[in-house]
């Protein structure tokens, strides 16, 4: 099985910043699978994703990309100019266009049909983050990146939100990258996470890295919280806990950001 | 017929409003008045520059306007603030283009047709520039629409769908410095980026989509050529501010009848 992007020891340097954002990554993502980035603020998760969708230059490393992979990205906080005028049915056609039944079909499909002719800055913000994922999935993508999706929605909005992302995956086999701070509900959603600051602290399965010191480390207080959701909901297998890539730095993951674990709040 | 000055001050507005109303449109989407305003006073400069050295007038106006842009989009592009690049540059522009027209001996009597426009004296020449100019520009956005839109929504979402939104804004800073050129002789220097925005300000209210808002902006340019003109001839005013205070008037109607969002 090819993966859709295989990216070796990618690192990235901001000019005038006297440490690389990210340094010495290496992470693929393999078809139909939901690879989540977690991390404290300022840990590189965004540079991360732009890198291996090749927007940012590389200081060392190279990012393979299948050839002609399909992209649908839902960036980072969108913001619309309330002085444009702009329909969901118009924003759906930028800048590819499309017809009026691809358009209701993606709708429908994440669960806003009918909305075509609202106009974008009178969505809720969950209305919104569902039609920025509609027009991802627009042309058929392989793979779908998502920049902390669920900015400003309340919990049981995120744990809808990752929901459909999971249906979406099932019935379309697009791989899912995803970045965000959700802990505890994006922990249930991914088959693999990637703890991340400045450089990958470890990587696995949801089980594996909620009982890696790393990670517990790096999130301190609210990792315990999805460890013990996986004692709760696991514990026939929490024994098993799989697989985890722990990397050498770990306690330097600790010192650096051990203020950070009130930045996920969700 | 063209030999009427008013039937050729009405076709050089129109002609004009053509390009205004779509750019218009990007300048308020792209919160570019102020970069309006640096170009255009630019443009003084490129006046007396050309006057000086016996330049031809729309060339010579139109290579300092596209040199100003380019500066302006370099020096933000190096991370400097917009709001003081901007501040720094329109201002000093102007006064520099004021400082040299003091040395160009027949410029100084008519002065006030490049800060204010004189569109009753255009000639069938202007008429021409004007309309090649227009139509480069409609035609320059036209072209490039899907993508100058998605570069306007989100760079991100641009950047993702393979749009290089500097290339986009660079095509929108060329427009804008062959709209200044050509717009100088209508309603003049100061008054350009009030052409550009307050047709499109006014339009906002009344669209739904990207494209309504360009054709309204049009047509509200369009209306206030004609109403500034006539009443410019009926009131003997100055015709380019009368333009101005016709648009800015449609946009205050249009606060009252569709402001309430």
């Amino acid at each position: 099985m090819n993966a859709l992007i295989d990216a070796r020891d990618l690192s990235v340097n901001h000019p005038g910043a006297d440490r690389p954002v990210i340094s010495h990554i290496d992470m693929h993502i393999d078809p139909a699978e939901i690879v989540t980035v977690v991390g404290p603020n300022g840990s590189g998760k965004s540079t991360l994703v732009r890198a291996l969708l090749g927007q940012v230059a590389l200081s060392s490393g190279k990012v393979e990309r299948l050839a002609g992979l399909r992209i649908g990205y839902v960036p980072q906080r969108v913001h619309i100019e309330r002085a444009m005028p702009m329909t969901v049915r118009r924003f759906l056609s930028l800048p590819l266009r499309v017809n009026d039944a691809q358009a209701a079909q993606v709708l429908e499909r994440t669960g806003v049909p009918g909305l075509e002719s609202r106009q974008i800055i009178s969505l809720s913000g969950g209305q919104f983050q569902r039609v920025l994922l509609a027009r991802a999935l627009l042309n058929a993508p392989q793979l779908l990146v998502l920049d902390e999706p669920t900015q400003g929605l309340d919990q049981p909005g995120i744990v809808a939100f990752y929901k459909l992302i999971e249906e979406v995956r099932a019935e379309t086999g697009a791989a899912v990258l995803m970045v965000s701070h959700d802990l505890l509900v994006v922990m249930r959603a991914s088959d693999r996470v990637v703890c991340l600051n400045g450089h990958v602290c470890c990587q696995g399965t949801p089980q594996a890295v909620s009982a890696a010191p790393a990670y517990r480390a790096l999130f301190g207080a609210e990792s315990r919280g999805t460890l013990a959701l996986y004692r709760h909901h696991h514990d026939h297998d929490h024994d098993d806990v799989g697989h985890v890539h722990e990397h050498v730095h770990g306690p330097d993951c600790a010192h650096d950001h051990a203020h950070a674990h009130d930045h996920a709040k969700g | 017929m063209l030999d009427d000055f008013l039937i050729r001050a009405l076709i050089a507005g129109l002609g004009l409003v053509l390009a205004t109303g779509t750019l218009g449109s990007f300048v308020v989407w792209r919160r570019m008045a102020y970069f309006g305003d640096s170009t255009s006073h630019a443009a003084i400069l490129g006046v007396a520059l050309s006057f000086a050295f016996s330049l031809p007038f729309y060339a010579g106006t139109m290579a300092v306007a596209v040199a100003m842009a380019l500066l302006v989009a370099w020096l933000t592009g190096r991370g400097q603030s917009a709001d003081t690049v901007l501040g720094v540059i329109a201002h000093t522009a102007l006064a520099a283009g004021l400082v040299a027209v003091s040395f160009v001996p027949s410029l100084r009597v008519n002065l006030e047709s490049y800060l204010f426009g004189d569109i009753l004296a255009v000639t069938k020449a202007d008429l021409v520039w004007i309309w090649i100019g227009a139509a480069a520009v409609l035609g320059l956005m036209l072209w490039r629409w899907q993508r100058l839109v998605t570069a306007s929504v989100n760079e991100e979402l641009a950047l993702a769908s393979g749009i290089n939104p500097e290339t986009e804004r660079l095509i929108l800073s060329l427009a804008l410095a062959i709209v200044v050129a050509i717009a100088i002789r209508i309603v003049g220097a100061l008054l350009i980026s009030a052409l550009l925005v307050i047709p499109a300000a006014a339009a906002r209210g009344l669209a739904r989509t990207p494209e309504q808002m360009a054709g309204s902006a049009t047509f509200i340019g369009a209306i206030s050529v004609c109403g500034g003109l006539w009443g410019s001839l009926r009131f003997d005013t100055p015709a380019g501010p009368s333009i101005i205070v016709i648009s800015a008037a449609i946009y205050a109607l249009t606060l009252v009848f569709y402001g309430k969002e």
